[in-house]
């Protein structure tokens, strides 16, 4: 790890090894279990909602691409632009009415992965002070401020990744669910593989990514305590 | 002060905590505290230290400033010869994890950890290797009693034995100094007894210093020298010799 600094006389640098940031993050994790599901569950739904939307919009798409006309008559009964007319050419009506439709769904995602950031900050705002103790009494054994940030950043960071992990499996398997339910086998028949791995890997980067932005402001509020803090007796 | 030194005698003792005039003052509202008012304090290396005082003597304040946990608004506070005022994060965290060795008065174990990785944390951000570390960690808790317990968290272990690892882990890096705050604060008479006897062991056993916050009379026998402090001020420096008398006459009550 390449901790910067000086050293003083007689002595080695202050490390704090990846591996074992990981360990006690890790494990912080599982001893506040109860709690870290809560905080997940927000990062969970806000994953299954986009991949859902995406999966869904990926499955339609590839559907409408077959412009099959028993395909095509189920998506109407269902109340989608098919978007393509006798001529098999789509119309400029439906191409606009499916991107305001886009645009929509666009909102709406952004709307829910806004909320998921401000509920993870939240989450581990708490966490930062439910352990004002444990931190003090890190510095007191000589944790440097950016051993207090690795941590907290670490643990959210995995926390996000299991979170979002889960959420893109309820998320497709909902979508694929239903769209099972309304077009049968031409599900599985057309199943747009590429473009749903895809969708997914976006999804692991953005849940992860936002769970590690949630967790800046209270990381940073956690280095910053004084040491003095693990002294006192209350609390 | 320098009568207290002149009774001492003890020839050419070095100084491992020093305060000069130093005073602290904490602004709250329109009203300023003077929690110190100038406190000159020689700590010797090796010694058993008590510092005794009433809640809002700036018994704590003292403290903290001894143990550079706090910097004072005016004096000098010097550890093993260097002036904390003078130190950044960097050098300060260094001198928590090497110099010093924090006892709570509430244990302060990380929860998640077993009692042998509380004992090298400290190793840890030291730079030991992993074998090393266990190593050393497994002889402190066979040194403070508790060598078979080392894979319990700390949950799982009475408040004596949590602070017993609490002891170990201060000593993890052999400190020049372990600061403990009201150790026997939050254990019954026998434990606290315990307690007091295991640091007085250390102290002797590895001629670490002990500095001590204290409200307990039992810590009183043990202590080479017991500073009182009233109002901001040393009241007084008690030698051990001189207490002898007023601990019986304590305990006799």
């Amino acid at each position: 790890m390449p901790e910067q600094g000086m050293q003083l006389a007689g002595g080695r640098d202050i490390v704090l090894p990846f591996s074992k940031a990981v360990e006690i993050s890790l494990r912080s994790l599982k001893i506040r279990f109860g709690r870290s599901l809560i905080t997940t569950s927000g990062v969970i739904l806000a994953i299954a909602f986009l991949m859902s939307v995406w999966s869904n919009n990926a499955i339609i798409g590839s559907l409408r691409d077959e412009n099959k006309s028993e395909i095509n008559l189920m998506l109407q009964q269902n109340g989608i632009e098919t978007g393509v007319n006798e001529s098999g050419e789509a119309s400029e009506e439906s191409r606009a009415r499916i991107r305001e439709e886009e645009s929509k769904q666009a909102w709406l995602i952004s709307l829910s992965l806004l909320v998921c950031v401000v509920g993870i900050a939240n989450a581990m705002l708490m966490s930062v002070t439910e352990r004002f103790r444990e931190i003090g009494t890190m510095k007191c054994l000589g944790a440097l401020d950016s051993f207090i940030v690795k941590l907290f950043l670490l643990e959210s960071t995995c926390q996000g990744f299991a979170g979002t992990s889960v959420g893109i499996l309820i998320g497709l398997s909902l979508t694929m669910g239903l769209a099972l339910m309304d077009y049968g086998d031409y599900v599985f028949k057309y199943f747009p593989l590429a473009p749903i791995g895809e969708s997914a890997l976006y999804a692991l980067a953005i849940g992860t990514l936002l769970s590690l932005i949630g967790a800046m402001l209270p990381a940073y509020r956690a280095a910053k305590m004084e040491p003095v803090e693990a002294m006192r007796a209350d609390t | 002060m320098s009568e207290e030194r002149g009774q001492n005698g003890q020839e050419e003792q070095r100084t491992v905590v020093r305060t000069q005039e130093v005073k602290k003052a904490y602004q709250m509202g329109e009203i300023t505290v003077n929690a110190l008012r100038g406190v000159d304090l020689e700590v010797y290396l090796g010694e058993y230290m008590s510092i005794m005082g009433p809640s809002g003597s700036g018994k704590s304040t003292l403290f903290n400033m001894v143990g550079g946990l706090d910097k004072p608004t005016e004096g000098k506070v010097y550890i093993d010869e260097v002036d904390v005022a003078q130190l950044d994060a960097y050098e300060l965290a260094w001198l928590r994890c090497r110099k010093i060795g924090y006892i709570f008065q509430s244990f302060n174990l990380i929860p998640v950890m077993t009692a042998l990785e509380n004992v090298t944390l400290p190793m840890v951000f030291a730079g030991l290797t992993s074998d090393e570390s266990r190593d050393k960690g497994m002889d402190l808790l066979a040194k403070v009693g508790l060598g078979d317990r080392h894979s319990h968290k700390p949950f799982e272990l009475s408040g004596g034995q949590q602070q017993r690892v609490a002891v170990a882990r201060a000593l993890a890096n052999d400190p020049a100094v372990i600061l403990a705050d009201e150790p026997t604060g939050n254990l019954d008479l026998r434990t606290g007894t315990e307690i007091i006897d295991l640091l007085k062991d250390m102290n002797q056993s590895s001629g670490v210093t002990v500095i001590s916050a204290t409200h307990d009379h039992k810590m009183l026998s043990v202590s080479d020298r017991v500073v009182w402090i009233a109002d901001g001020r040393i009241d007084n420096i008690a030698l051990r010799e001189d207490l002898e008398i007023e601990v019986t006459q304590v305990e006799g009550e």
